[in-house]
């Protein structure tokens, strides 16, 4: 599992509308450090990764997305999108980073990093 | 002794139910008033709808009428609204001026109904769904005959509106921005079945619609304007798209608020004499929209009010829709996820589809249409937690059965079910029907059983509970299934059959395919899904709408993705041929967009390799700009056709193979097909453009052209088999857009010409295209039907139309970068 832990509370960023995501889809945010992919499930649900598979990097943005999980567009690692591990087979290979995530009124929140000192 | 004064705002379902669990606990202890804005006593607000549709009246809903507060000696001050509270001086502000002091405060103030911000939205007409004037709106414009009504929000309450408007004579239409309705509750099997029950009901859906303006004329509401330009027309448009919780009050107040007024575990606002429960609230950063969690709050502010101790944690929620004749249950993690499992039924007959999400060998979830009675069992075990490992086998068929069954392992259960327990639900076969056709008729297979008791003849999901049968009754005899493999794990039909359903049975999306055929999984997986589409858009041409979300990436987006996560983009060449200023147009693409590769590829084209994914759109249209479409390298459908120079220019050309080549590409791409196809046509036997590798190719000879089908030069190294010769080259396009038709309709999705063949045999093939010419004619006009609506180039589409403009750019662009981990 991956831990999310935060000293001080995260200022959150607004990168759109839940609606701007496809159901069983995904976007890219563009960010100085790389994309982030944004993924919305069959049942409505958000989540956020590094777009990065753990494998050989390819976007997992660009995958198909099933249940919560997401299929890798370039060797089919399925990766869980709640912890960025990869599921079956592939398990414990690695892990793609978690991107705190929140909605609230419709609109997609990113954490943004707390600035170190 | 001076009692201490309770004062509570809000006469609804959470104010009065907070007086009603203080009294139980200690009836003498307060003086208490309540303020309401609405001029009536407490009713039940979620029986507006029964309201609505005329199956209950007012005074059927009421909760507590005068005598109660009477009884109680509780001051209601009905139709009065709160204006302002003093937390300093502890007092309660009203209209017309009245004061009236507290000991404690309750704010039980509710939620407000969203209203969307569109042009129009103040016409008279438009109504939300909240109280009982609402209620009284919507009836009297039912009124009026012919009158039409139109609802924005596919959610609960949006349905139940659109229902009872329906019940009142009224053409009712909802409007729902998502692709499934009610899709925060339901799953898109289950949003399906409901659509179609409501159609019965006289309630139309319109699905993923945007609403851009209510048109009106004279101040009155005539109808809503949607983006994609159409007009419903209406004499009353109800909004219900959502609520907002009403902190008003207690935030002018000073009371701290977030999206809602925010509680403690005790329900205790930032204020210690005042609390507040209802959907107005906010606690642990969650607000609720339903009744089950008030009663919860109002428990737990009662306890605390009443020197006990107030912990409210949370709760967990479940829904039912007030339709009368639908039922609809749904609770947790309905749609399930990874790391859960998932137990379906489907029985097509009855119209139910069950599903159980199971994690950690816990109910998480469960979704139930058409047969909701187990709904509460469910709920009562996923919030207690309970470990279901045992039942897991027989928990999809409910309580009775798996308590009846309990302590039993399977197989033992399924000997210990008595005769007349029903096994296959929608053959309605009983376990006493198989166990005496096997003992009498000496059956050992599943199939045999299927053949002759018809369970488990349509269905998969009870599929294992007639094999315990069986092993229950032969022991050892019993001998594993063979047969048809099923498609994939989601159903236990095989390809063929699916795909004769679709057309036999008339079913025109996934949902409907996945309800019929009884799937065992709730939207099928990563195999099937992308299979259906095709299978859908191959049968119904024009109508069905593509799922892109079905499709592998390529598709998706029109371009082959590569392996630093960058595009290809191969424009078609017609046979092969080009020019200079496409070659210039090329290169110029390839300067602008500092594209680093540009290669030719094996099928005769060039391929322009490593675009990023935000540049595709700018190269599509400077392509298309200089007369270039796509080369749909990356589909199931029609790839190249490859050419050799021919009579044009070859001393021992025969035909013009490249003017054929040209033709035969020119005329079918854009079709979608089971898996890729190929084709190439060669001048002489020499065969240079390798046409006996192809899934079809055309070898010319003096006297026509030779049709040759099945070959593939990759995983499998595959020559052509002859299928004829004609004489001409329409005929020639003429044949091979039939064989191709026959492999549209009948491959299987993956299935390459050549496979299909084997399959079906080349004789089928030629017997059906070539000796049966009015058959081919036939499946000439269905392609030829098929091409008018396939023919559209998917690059035109996004480049300038606008088609998920929203695909190929990031959603958001940040300075900075994302925390993670
Ligand atoms: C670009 C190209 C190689 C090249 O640089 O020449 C190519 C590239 C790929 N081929 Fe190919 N094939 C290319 C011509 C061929 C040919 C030659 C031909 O068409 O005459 C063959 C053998 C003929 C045949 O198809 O039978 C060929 C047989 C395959 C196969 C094996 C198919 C089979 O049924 O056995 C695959 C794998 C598959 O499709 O599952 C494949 C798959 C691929 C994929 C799509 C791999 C993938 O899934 O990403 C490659 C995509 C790269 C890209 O992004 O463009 N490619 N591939 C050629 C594009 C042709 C075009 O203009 O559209
Ligand atoms: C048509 C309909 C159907 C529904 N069906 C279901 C269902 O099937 N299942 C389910 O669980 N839930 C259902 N709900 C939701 C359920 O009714 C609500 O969750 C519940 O009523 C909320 O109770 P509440 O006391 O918080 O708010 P309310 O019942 O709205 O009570 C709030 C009261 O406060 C009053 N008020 C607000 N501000 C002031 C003020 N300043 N001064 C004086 N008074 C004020 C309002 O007039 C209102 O009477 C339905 C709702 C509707 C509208
Ligand atoms: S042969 Fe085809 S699939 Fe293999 S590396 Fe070359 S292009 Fe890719
Ligand atoms: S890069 Fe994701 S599976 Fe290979």
């Amino acid at each position: 599992m991956t831990i999310q832990t935060f000293d001080i509370d995260p200022a959150w960023h607004d990168v759109g509308a839940v609606t701007d995501i496809p159901e069983r889809g995904s976007r890219r945010v563009a960010t100085a450090q790389g994309d982030v992919a944004v993924f919305r499930t069959g049942d409505g649900q958000v989540f956020a990764l590094v777009d990065r598979c753990p494998h050989k990097h390819g976007p997992l943005s660009q995958g198909i997305v099933h249940g919560h999980g997401v299929t890798c567009p370039l060797h089919s690692w399925v990766i869980d999108l709640k912890t960025g591990q990869p599921t079956g087979a592939d398990a414990g290979k690695g892990c793609t980073p978690v991107v705190p995530v929140r909605v609230q009124d419709g609109r997609v929140l990113l954490a943004q990093p707390v600035m170190a000192g | 002794m001076t009692k201490e004064k309770l004062v509570v705002i809000g006469n609804g379902m959470a104010g009065c139910r907070a007086v009603e669990e203080i009294l139980k606990r200690d009836p003498e202890r307060y003086e208490i008033a309540i303020f309401g804005a609405e001029p009536r006593v407490n009713y039940n607000r979620i029986m507006l709808s029964p309201v609505l549709a005329g199956e209950k009246t007012f005074d059927d809903i009421v909760i507590n009428d005068e005598a109660w507060y009477r009884d109680n000696g509780i001051a209601l001050h009905a139709g009065r609204w709160v204006t302002g509270v003093d937390l300093e001086a502890r007092k309660v502000l009203a209209e017309g001026g009245l004061e009236v002091a507290y000991d404690k405060l309750i704010l039980a103030t509710g939620s407000d109904p969203f209203r969307l911000p569109l042009p129009g939205a103040d016409l008279s007409g438009v109504v939300t769904f909240r109280d009982l004037d609402d209620v009284d709106a919507m009836i009297a414009a039912s009124a009026k005959p012919g009158a039409r009504a139109v609802v924005i929000g596919g959610g609960l309450l949006g349905l139940e509106a659109a229902y009872g408007l329906a019940r009142r004579g009224m053409g009712a239409t909802v409007v729902h921005l998502m692709d499934v309705l009610m899709e925060r509750q339901l799953d898109e099997s289950a949003g399906y079945l409901l659509r179609e029950a409501l159609l019965e009901r006289g309630v139309e859906t319109v699905l993923g619609a945007h609403s851009e303006a209510i048109v009106g004329e004279d101040g009155k509401v005539t109808g809503l304007k949607l983006k994609d330009g159409r007009v419903l027309p209406c004499e009353i448009l109800v909004m219900a798209v959502g609520i907002r919780p009403n902190a008003t009050l207690a935030k002018a107040s000073g009371l701290q608020v977030n999206r809602g007024i925010i509680v403690d575990d005790a329900m205790r606002t930032s204020d210690p004499a005042v609390f507040s429960v209802g959907e107005c609230v906010e606690h642990r950063g969650n607000c609720y929209g339903l009744v089950a969690p008030i009663w919860d709050m109002c428990r737990a502010l009662a306890e605390e009010l009443t020197d006990g101790e107030g912990a409210y944690q949370g709760s967990v929620l479940s829904t039912r829709l007030k339709v009368s004749g639908v039922d609809v249950f749904s609770a947790g993690k309905f749609a399930g996820g990874e790391g859960c499992e998932d137990i379906v039924f489907r029985d097509a007959a009855r119209g139910v589809y069950k599903r159980v999400v199971i994690e950690d060998g816990r109910v998480a979830g469960a979704v139930l249409f058409g047969d909701a009675a187990d709904g509460g069992w469910y709920f009562d075990l996923m919030k207690a937690g309970t470990d279901v490992a045992e039942i897991r086998d027989t928990i999809i068929f409910g309580q009775a059965i798996t308590e009846g069954l309990s302590g039993l392992d399977p197989s033992a259960a399924v000997a210990a079910m008595p005769d007349t327990q029903e096994i296959c639900g929608c053959n309605g076969v009983c376990k006493g029907a198989i166990t005496s056709a096997i003992t009498a008729q000496g059956l050992t297979t599943l199939d045999d059983v299927r053949a002759v008791t018809k369970a488990s003849a349509s269905c998969g999901s009870c599929t294992p509970l007639v094999e315990q049968v069986i092993k229950a009754t032969l022991g050892d005899g019993f001998k594993v299934q063979t047969g048809p493999k099923p498609m994939c794990k989601c159903t236990s039909h095989p390809h063929g059959a699916v795909r004769e359903a679709i057309l036999a049975q008339d079913l025109k999306s996934m949902p409907a395919v996945m309800q019929a055929m009884e799937w065992s999984t709730p939207d099928g997986c990563a195999s099937c899904r992308p299979a259906l589409n095709y299978y859908l858009l191959c049968a119904w041409p024009g109508e069905y709408v593509d799922d892109s979300q079905s499709r592998f990436i390529n598709e998706r987006v029109h371009a082959n993705i590569q392996k630093d996560g960058t595009y290809s983009v191969v424009p078609r060449m017609w046979g092969g041929m080009t020019t200079p200023d496409e070659l210039r147009a090329i290169a110029d693409v390839a300067d602008k967009y500092a594209i680093p590769a540009v290669k030719v590829t094996g099928g005769q084209r060039i391929d322009l390799l490593g675009v990023q994914k935000d540049d595709l759109p700018a190269v599509w249209a400077d392509l298309n700009a200089a007369g270039m479409v796509s080369g749909h390298a990356y589909a199931k459908g029609l790839r190249t056709v490859k050419t050799c120079v021919g009579s044009e220019w070859c001393r021992f050309g025969t035909q013009d193979s490249t003017g054929l080549g040209i033709k035969l590409e020119k005329f079918m791409w854009g079709s979608w097909a089971p898996a890729k196809v190929k084709l190439a046509v060669s001048g002489c036997p020499r065969n240079c453009a390798e046409s006996t590798c192809k899934d079809i190719g055309v070898i010319c000879v003096d006297s026509g052209y030779e049709i040759h089908v099945g070959g593939a030069a990759g995983l499998h190294i595959q020559g052509t088999q002859l299928l004829t010769k004609v004489a001409t080259e329409e005929e020639a396009i003429q044949l091979i857009s039939a064989v191709m038709q026959m492999y549209r309709e009948g491959g299987w999705y993956l299935e390459r010409i050549y496979k299909w063949m084997a399959r079906i045999g080349l004789e089928t093939i030629h017997a059906a295209t070539v000796e049966d010419l009015d058959n081919r004619a036939a499946l000439f006009a269905r392609f030829v039907k098929s091409q008018e609506t396939a023919q559209v180039d998917p690059w035109a589409e996004r480049a300038s139309k606008g088609v998920e403009a929203g695909e190929f750019k990031p959603m958001a662009t940040l300075p900075m970068g994302m925390a993670a981990e």
